[in-house]
């Protein structure tokens, strides 16, 4: 009797979850920008409904339209880290890998970017002499051109330093067949490399918290991961994201509610490097939720998994790829845990932000 | 790491599930409060309920600090951070607890200058950091955390540092257990006792659960083993007919308690004829204020807070999931009108809160998922 009526409860609330959500504040929080259920909330509920286009509706990484002939992606993506550098990385290499990630991701090929600065008035030129350095040195490093940009400058206090926005444009290539609705029960889920190092090492750097630590950000083109896994698997693999803001949970829950099916996850098969996970222990952060910079996650068929495993592993920077999970039937929309203690536990989206402006 | 890695490892969990199993007797259900929010966590947290049979059944206590405060209590403190040059700091936690006109994070959005600290001794630095501004910290938490509130005050006297203030929220972890010890829908077997405000307090200050209301406790750690641990010293104290209050978290928790922190506490607070708790109402001589020797550090007494006590809103059954009464799920209003994003009741707020715990972390139809 017990337990059934919690069969009911949590039968109902995973309908009311699976429903489209409202958006009903009256002002924008930081818990918008986090990457977890308020942003979700804010894009189904205001944003979609507002633009209306069923390229958007997708909520993939990159929107997709036919020119000539050719599928060509288009992305966007704006950058206000803080602090502006980091151990491995900086606003302007960010700014050119989160935009040719989220080409990659969509199967594209990255071919060309744009650059639009927001400076804030005071701002060092040395800083800015850097940064854009930066950018040069990801771009030619992705192998993709700055084609086009812009420049604004705002009065001492409007902004925080420097703002970086894009936008990118790619190539879809012709072996890709994956789509965020498209991962199937049975499918093997893969990570590109270890997880959680970008956001611990951007909040080491912001020493709010006395920790040190020896973590560098995971930031780098994951094209070449995209390639090699395009090449091993082709049309059996199913589905890809980079795993950012929100990190790794968020985007397995992400794809589970767009496909409908649900994911099981080995906490323990999860790679995580040592230093990262101690440093999120202390903090009482889980490392899943932290955002990453250069690693995604691929969904694919059983047949092909290992295939690919071994592909991804020979690219340069995924040496530590591992299969972590697989997409289920039961339970659509939900991710779930076998945790290192060997019990299992559920793994949502995050309802508030522990770590505001990672990226 | 390697410290606590060796209290996760599922190869002894499995071993102490079988020495659980021995101890059960096949008819008799055994209800056990974790009384502490960070036992509910670490329970979910690692799907501990999944390992244990049928008839253990874990009810969540009165334990968590943000859970246990009261809405007017919130209104209070949006009405500070409000306060003219005033930037108020807080735990994470608080800032989506809801009062009746909003939230902390609410005050933010509209204008109000609150941030997050992780130590009362955050909210130090940012007053000597920044003197020309008033900064307000919150203090909530049980004995646990009072110490480290009741030291930064000692420093910010020591300091001569006069911007600080401190609105003191702390509460007391006997006065709450007596309430639900005494209540009539009283039904629990054995408590899981809080290793943290033990490791201060001691040990001997639970003995009067065993003494006057003949259930056992053991005081335990907070990792997986530490509570599989805890469950199966509490089953053996009932297949024995012993009931006592034993100690698993001997690492950290001693008998007496920590003399140091004790006096700290007792300089800087006094106790409070009565405070609110969240679902438990007035308990008297349950809360900690500022003493009068630390008046000038008290911001309740610098600036004046509304003080009125609101009722909880009416659908709202936190009270009854606080005292054990109702399982997080069983509430009219859980996963569907509240939740952790749009939270009606403080239980679904605090990832150490039962509700947000089950609703994060177990909520699935159970036995149907095979991995």
């Amino acid at each position: 009797m017990r337990a059934r009526s919690e069969q009911l409860i949590t039968a109902i609330v995973s309908g009311a979850r699976s429903r489209r959500s409202r958006f009903r504040e009256e002002r924008i929080t930081m818990a918008h920008g986090a990457g977890g259920k308020a942003s979700q909330s804010l894009i189904e509920g205001l944003l979609l409904p507002a633009l209306a286009d069923e390229q958007l509706e997708r909520l993939a990484d990159a929107g997709t339209i036919e020119l000539a002939g050719r599928l060509a992606a288009l992305t966007s993506d704006s950058f206000v880290v803080k602090p502006i550098s980091f151990p491995g990385g900086s606003i302007g290499t960010l700014a050119v890998n989160g935009t040719v990630n989220d080409l990659a991701v969509s199967g594209a090929r990255p071919l060309a970017m744009t650059l639009s600065l927001i400076l804030e008035e005071g701002l060092e030129a040395s800083v800015l002499g850097e940064e854009i350095e930066a950018v040069a040195r990801a771009a030619r490093h992705a192998g993709v051109r700055v084609i086009a940009g812009d420049t604004k400058v705002v009065e001492r206090g409007q902004a925080d330093r420097m703002y970086i926005c894009t936008s990118g444009l790619g190539l879809v290539d012709e072996r890709c067949r994956a789509s965020p609705s498209a991962l199937q029960a049975g499918d093997l889920i893969a990570v590109s490399g270890p997880v959680g190092a970008h956001g611990t090492a951007v909040m080491l750097a912001r020493e709010q918290f006395a920790l040190e630590g020896d973590i560098e950000s995971d930031t780098c083109s994951l094209w070449p991961a995209v390639d090699a896994l395009l090449e091993s698997a082709g049309g059996e693999l199913h589905g890809m994201r980079d795993a950012t803001r929100g990190g790794l949970a968020s985007v397995l829950n992400e794809l589970a509610r767009a496909s409908g099916v649900g994911v099981l996850v080995r906490e323990r098969d999860v790679p995580v490097l040592e230093p990262v996970a101690g440093a999120c222990e202390l903090l009482g952060i889980d490392p899943m939720y932290v955002a990453n910079e250069g690693v995604l996650a691929a969904f694919i068929a059983p047949a092909a998994a290992e295939r690919a495993l071994g592909a991804l592993r020979s690219v340069p920077g995924c040496e530590q790829a591992a299969l972590i999970g697989e997409v289920t039937a039961a339970e659509p929309g939900m991710v779930l845990v076998e945790t290192s203690f060997g019990g299992r536990r559920v793994m949502d989206l995050l309802a508030g932000d522990p770590l505001p402006r990672i990226c | 790491m390697k410290l606590v890695s060796e209290f996760r490892d599922a190869e002894l969990g499995r071993a102490l599930r079988h020495e659980i199993l021995a101890l059960i007797e096949p008819d008799r259900e055994y209800r056990l409060m974790e009384i502490c929010g960070g036992h509910t966590h670490t329970i979910y947290r690692y799907g501990i309920d999944e390992l244990l049979p049928e008839q253990v059944r874990l009810i969540h206590g009165p334990g968590c600090p943000v859970c246990v405060l009261p809405m007017g209590r919130v209104d209070d403190a949006v009405a500070l951070a409000c306060e003219q040059d005033v930037i108020f700091t807080c735990f994470g936690d608080m800032l989506r607890v809801p009062g009746s006109d909003g939230s902390l994070l609410d005050a933010r959005a509209r204008g109000a200058d609150v941030r997050v600290v992780y130590s009362p001794l955050d909210a130090l630095a940012l007053a000597r950091r920044t003197p020309e501004r008033q900064i307000v910290f919150l203090a909530i938490g049980f004995e646990t955390t009072a110490p480290s509130t009741a030291l930064t005050l000692l420093r910010a006297r020591a300091e001569g540092i006069t911007n600080l203030s401190c609105m003191c929220s702390h509460v007391l972890i006997e006065p709450p257990l007596r309430a639900l010890l005494d209540s009539p829908e009283m039904t629990i077997d054995g408590f899981i006792g809080p290793g943290h405000v033990a490791s201060v307090i001691g040990a001997d200050a639970f003995a009067f659960i065993p003494r006057e209301y003949g259930r056992g406790i053991v005081v335990s750690g907070f990792e997986p083993l530490d509570v599989l641990q805890s469950i199966q010293m509490l089953l053996a104290q009932l297949a024995q007919g012993r009931c006592e209050a034993e100690i698993q978290y001997s690492r950290a928790v001693s008998r007496e308690g920590n003399r140091r922190a004790h006096d700290a506490m007792e300089e800087v607070f006094q106790v409070r004829e009565s405070f609110e708790w969240r679902g438990l109402g007035e308990i008297p001589l349950s809360g900690l204020a500022i003493s009068e020797a630390y008046a000038e550090l008290d911001a309740e007494r610098r600036w004046s807070v509304p003080g009125r006590r609101v009722a909880d809103p009416v659908e709202c059954q936190c009270g009854e999931v606080l005292r054990g009464v109702l399982r997080p799920w069983e509430c009219r209003v859980f996963g569907t009108a509240c939740t952790p994003e749009r939270p009606i009741g403080t239980c679904m707020v605090s990832p150490e809160g039962a509700c947000a715990a089950y609703y994060s972390f177990g909520r699935y139809r159970r036995g149907e998922v095979q991995a």
